[in-house]
């Protein structure tokens, strides 16, 4: 497998690149807010790109401008050379949100079908590759069972299996592991650091957690609130692989300290405004 | 084995509740000697029920009209319902138009339409009991299929959105699995209704084989074993009906929490 390599890959080709982006949301009262102002961002192929930033700070509108499930207001968002709406016409995504949005209707192995049958790939070719993605995630055992049957890690390890199915691109994932208590959280950081490596996908990542951005990451991109922009981008470089022994490593921790100051201070005394982030989703 | 404890257990305090009732029932009518014009005892209504099963009342046969008229009705409001809904669901203008008239319309006690069902289609017709029973049937399946295309949770529908699914494929993939245990929910709803939609319309005249008109005759001939013995048979369809689709909904949705490892009632 052509694994990513150490450190960050620069001056390859962006896979992903925001000019100048912005996002003004309208809201119902008829003002409106700054959700994100002059994004500049160029995500090279194989990397692990996290967003980190306090509530409001756009980190997850700039995830879905990227993935084209919303537009931006300036700027342009271009992803393999095209615009984010053929990247998104063409399959280049896969995404995870913070719930694991499985059909509660379709078992563990239909779910993961369900991008393959929308690719229209042979019934056959379709059974096998869940099963190789389901193998990845380490859920063979699971296939058959429906997603109320499991557990909220091993359901977002579904999305996970779900979101490679078709070999997309582009991996995007909005929180995934938010909502799973830190012991699952870890185990799922590693699962995913594995995954990875063994796909070569270019992943870009949407946390609160300092440690798990840092642990994950290649680069960590620092955001600030009001308006959403981007304060520091701080490149992780530790070795790879990463494991256990990477958080008692002394560089992860003088790590999680630089990005933990980066964003003291990229202006924490504001509160949090969660309309920006509700704002966000499409009806 | 097993199973077959767990399910005896499950239904054994209600059952040992409603012979208790039974039995409760049957010694107060004799020990207080109450007149069969206000409560029949249990064992002169199974009496009732007997002798006129198929000979003089005839309640079997009737039984068999008034279910053939409430599945009928079941069927027309079912199907009309679920293809208003498709296409309230799909295009708003339709809505819009539609949706008011229809919620004002569902204000109206329907059953007082029954004497005009009558003149409409019949009073000796199957069909003028049917309508009336689809008319009721109706609203809840429509109301219950569109909840179910258009409450879609928003990030199904932002997944599918970013696998570049059209709006059929949503439909199909998304919308329809969705609104299957809220249609179930309607039907069920509206076993029931089709059944009350049937007994009421029987009651303002049609032919004399049919449980309505048994219930309506034998009262006026002060003949109540005979009534209560109707309504007895009209309770036991009722709840096969319910039963029935309780059951397709244990095989269509075994995933859903309102089926998943439970028992039926």
């Amino acid at each position: 497998m052509s694994g990513p390599m150490t450190g960050p890959m620069t001056g390859g080709t962006a896979v992903v690149r925001l000019d100048g982006v912005g996002k003004t949301f309208q809201l119902a009262d008829g003002s409106s807010t700054v959700a994100l102002s002059g994004i500049d961002l160029s995500i090279g192929r194989g990397e692990f790109v996290s967003l980190i930033g306090p509530s409001g700070c756009g980190k997850s509108t700039l995830l879905r401008l990227i993935g084209d499930l919303t537009h931006p207001s300036t700027g342009s968002v271009t992803v393999n050379g095209k615009s984010a709406t053929q990247a998104r016409l063409g399959r280049d995504y896969g995404m995870v949100f913070q719930a694991p949005v499985l059909f509660e209707w379709r078992t563990v192995e239909d779910n993961v079908k369900l991008p393959l049958e929308l690719s229209g790939m042979e019934r056959a070719e379709r059974s096998s590759r869940a099963d190789e993605m389901l193998a990845l995630v380490d859920l063979v055992d699971f296939a058959r069972h429906h997603p109320y049957q499991l557990s909220g890690g091993m359901q977002q390890r579904v999305a996970i299996a779900r979101a490679l199915a078709f070999a997309p691109d582009i991996l995007l994932m909005d929180e995934p592991f938010g909502a799973l208590d830190e012991m699952t959280r870890e185990r799922m950081n590693s699962e995913v650091l594995r995954i990875w490596e063994q796909t070569g996908i270019t992943v870009v990542f949407v946390t609160h957690s300092i440690p798990e951005a840092v642990f994950l990451s290649s680069r960590v991109v620092v955001m600030s609130p009001r308006p959403g922009r981007i304060t520091r981008v701080v490149d992780i470089d530790l070795p790879r692989p990463r494991g256990f022994d990477t958080r008692e490593n002394r560089r992860y921790f003088e790590l999680v300290t630089e990005v933990r100051e980066a964003l003291r201070g990229s202006d924490l005394s504001s509160a949090s405004d969660g309309r920006l982030e509700a704002e966000g989703t499409i009806g | 084995m097993s199973r077959f404890r767990r399910t005896v257990r499950h239904y054994l305090p209600a059952l040992i509740v409603a012979v208790a009732g039974i039995g409760l029932w049957e010694g107060l009518i004799r020990a207080l000697q109450v007149r069969s014009f206000f409560l029949p005892a249990p064992t002169a209504i199974m009496t009732a029920l007997f002798e006129n099963w198929d000979t003089g009342r005839q309640i079997f046969p009737a039984a068999q009209t008034t279910l053939y008229e409430a599945a009928g009705g079941l069927v027309i409001g079912t199907v009309l319902g679920v293809a208003v809904a498709f296409l309230v669901g799909r295009f708003a203008t339709v809505r819009d138009a539609i949706l008011p008239l229809a919620i004002a319309v569902n204000a109206i006690p329907i059953v007082a339409f029954a004497p005009l069902a009558n003149n409409w289609f019949g009073t000796l017709s199957p069909y003028s009991k049917m309508a009336i029973a689809g008319a009721l049937v109706f609203f809840p399946i429509m109301i219950n299929v569109l909840r179910g295309l258009t409450q879609v949770d928003a990030a199904s529908l932002e997944l599918m959105r970013s696998y570049a699914a059209s709006d059929r494929t949503v439909l199909a993939k998304v919308r329809i699995p969705n609104a299957l245990p809220f249609f179930l929910t309607g039907l069920k709803v509206g076993t029931t209704l089709a059944l009350i939609g049937a007994v009421v319309g029987e009651y303002f005249g049609g032919l004399n084989v049919a449980l309505g008109r048994v219930v309506v005759e034998s009262a006026s001939a002060l003949a109540f074993e005979v009534t209560w013995a109707a309504i007895l048979v009209t309770a036991v369809t009722g709840i096969a009906m319910y039963l029935l689709v309780a059951g397709v909904e244990r095989l269509a949705i075994p995933w859903h929490p309102s089926v998943r490892g439970e028992q039926i009632v």
